[in-house]
């Protein structure tokens, strides 16, 4: 099973951002996806950091692919879209506008935000050039397994998200503007001092969501510890994981570790909460109960 | 104007076809389509008996099958989309690109329209929509601007119908899994939102705790009204601040926009509301259509007639206006 690193959903200073390409580099991982995905009003402040990102990675031989954004509404998002295949590596879409501007013919793979639920949708990409696949982390064990079956009579690989926030919700909306009394126009970058997220909870003090701009996370990191044999038993190709600032490097090592037979569920679980002692942890979606539910045990393979 | 009118029921369906609907818009009683609450929709001999009755007083039916084929599944949404073409509806309002195929290759004399679940929020998706499945028109996401409307519009040859009347989703549409997080069932996979049978009702010292899978979306003190707690319109707090962090308890009302809506080039106004009774459907569909044909005649548009119908007696006109975002 292959480790995939998705897109840095949040907004990081420039230093930062940089520093965690430079260490994936070294990382246990085969795949790393970046750029922007959330808000296009952020990628000015680290555009001209991409190429020698990319550079540093396939140095180190990693497979580099460019993501585009959730939601694409503006001229100048619909322009930064239909450039993205100038930049010389593979394009991940993650808005039907993406594969819409993509110059026909050209292999794409498809992320998580693209409604992928059924075999349909599967055949209908696949039949535009899509390579791989990303499927919602909202769908559950039993729906992922028979997409992966017919993935493998396409030549398509499937990948399932492993940890990190879940990505819950995008909208036209900035939370983190409306939370300081902003518009979005006017939002003075309120978003940039959580880098994984504002934290959002009950009324009862119960901690729930977190926003991230335009963006509504799970508070819990969704963790696929316990469910990697069931996935890797459904024919699932690759693990996703979720840029984070707590020890992200580190994280990827246990999940290679894990892969490999060296770690346990346990230990792995173990081991991502020492990176995070206040980490809350969540696998339900996979085994389609509400996605915050946690089960701290295997499930049974279908 | 062209006004497109929700029906949950056989009864509905009259009332509004009565009332003055150009068009109506409603679904199988199934997963299929995303207002899949108990008791609402149609049974297939209901739909095929409410299409002949709209089509006999001159409406149009628009059989929504919008939430996402679950694999495995599949034949259920080809299905309904099948027995919506034996129905004799004037179209099917469709999300998934997969079922868009199957319906594109299997009964392509069968309008599609573009479901608001596909959240298409601009040309080049659209456009790229009406190629590969030959959609007729687009519901547009609750997420754009009348000038972002317009922009559109100059850029495609595919009808647009937009939202003006009832409940406003504040996140993209079929881009949400808020629902699912916490009661395992969602729009998309399920036609649900935040259901009713996840809804639980806690009171304790004077106030009355309203959950949802059982984390509080909204608390009111005695005496106050305690809205549905849909989880986008909850009560949360986040770094110190408690309120509506997503969206207050309103419900979308944009009658005054119509005259800008139509300069913008909208083909269609949409009323939310499957869930709702046959008289409030009536009444909305009155003022609508009242409001249309002053339009149409250079008249001015009658004022405020439909407050007193919203939630909670809130109205927003949303995404219509930019500083909403």
């Amino acid at each position: 099973m292959e480790l995939t690193v998705g897109p840095n959903q949040f907004f990081w200073k420039p230093d930062p951002w940089s520093d965690l390409y430079d260490e994936l580099a070294q990382a246990p991982v085969d795949r790393v996806v970046l750029g922007e995905l959330v808000c296009s009003k952020r990628l000015p402040f680290y555009q001209d950091r991409i190429p020698a990102a990319i550079e540093t990675l396939l140095g180190a031989g990693k497979q580099v692919v460019l993501t585009s954004l959730a939601l694409i509404t503006l001229k100048r998002e619909r322009k930064m879209t239909a450039e993205l295949a100038e930049m010389g590596v593979e394009v991940e879409i993650n808005d039907l506008t993406a594969l819409a501007l993509l110059p026909e013919g050209t292999a794409f793979s498809v992320g998580p935000l693209v409604n992928v639920y059924n075999e349909g949708t599967l055949d209908w990409l696949a039949s535009k050039g899509a390579t791989r696949i990303c499927l919602p982390p909202e769908l559950p064990l039993a729906s992922v397994a028979t997409l992966a079956g017919r993935a493998r009579d396409l030549g398509v690989m499937i990948e399932v998200w492993g940890h990190g926030r879940l990505p819950l919700a995008i909208s036209g909306r900035c939370y983190h503007a409306r939370l300081h009394g902003r518009t979005k126009d006017n939002c003075q970058f309120a978003c940039e001092d959580d880098p994984d997220g504002l934290q959002v909870s009950t009324m009862e003090d119960q901690p729930f969501l977190a926003i991230n701009g335009v963006q509504t996370l799970s508070e819990t990191y969704a963790n696929a510890a316990y469910q990697i044999e069931a996935l890797d038993q459904a024919g699932v190709s690759a693990l996703r994981l979720s840029p984070q600032s707590a020890g992200f490097a580190r994280l990827c090592q246990l999940f290679r570790q894990r892969i490999d037979g060296e770690l346990d569920a346990d230990a792995l679980a173990t081991g991502v909460r020492d990176l995070d002692k206040d980490v809350r942890l969540s696998d339900g979606f996979l085994s389609a109960r509400p996605g915050v539910n946690w089960s701290g045990k295997a499930l049974a393979p279908l | 104007m062209e006004i497109v009118c929700p029906a949950g029921t056989p009864a509905a369906l009259r009332a509004a076809v009565k009332a003055g609907a150009h068009t109506i818009y409603c679904g199988f009683n199934d997963e299929t389509n995303a207002r899949n609450f108990p008791g609402l929709n149609f049974d297939r001999a209901e739909m095929r008996e409410g299409v002949r009755f709209a089509h006999d007083m001159g409406s149009k039916v628009l059989i929504a099958i919008n939430t996402f084929p679950r694999a495995g599944a599949e034949h259920i949404w080809h299905n309904a989309v099948s027995d919506a073409a034996e129905a004799g509806a004037d179209a099917v309002i469709l999300a998934d690109p997969g079922l868009l195929a199957y319906a594109a290759q299997n009964h392509p004399a069968l309008r599609r329209h573009l479901s608001v679940q596909a959240a298409a929020a601009n040309a080049d998706v659209i456009n790229y929509y009406a190629k590969c499945f030959d959609v007729k028109r687009v519901v547009l996401p609750r997420v754009l601007s009348i000038p972002e409307i317009a922009a559109i519009n100059a850029e495609t040859e595919v009808e647009t119908e937009v939202f003006v009347f009832g409940g406003l989703c504040v996140m993209a549409e079929g881009r949400c899994s808020l629902s699912s997080f916490v009661t395992g069932l969602s729009p998309n996979m399920n036609g649900v939102c935040s259901p009713a049978s996840h809804v639980d009702y806690h009171e304790d010292n004077d106030a009355l705790s309203v959950r949802l899978g059982g984390y509080t979306i909204h608390r009111a003190e005695k005496g106050e009204p305690a809205p549905y707690p849909t989880l986008c319109k909850g009560c949360f707090t986040s770094a110190d601040k408690k309120g509506y962090l997503f969206e207050d308890p309103v419900s979308l009302n944009a009658e005054q926009l119509i005259p800008q809506l139509k300069k913008a080039g909208v083909t269609a106004l949409k009323i939310e509301g499957r869930q709702r009774s046959r008289s409030y459907v009536a009444q909305v569909v009155r003022n609508f259509r009242a409001a249309v044909d002053a339009l149409e005649a250079g008249q001015p548009m009658p004022e405020g007639m439909l407050a007193q119908l919203s939630e909670g007696q809130a109205g927003t006109t949303g995404a219509y206006r930019k500083i909403w975002r």
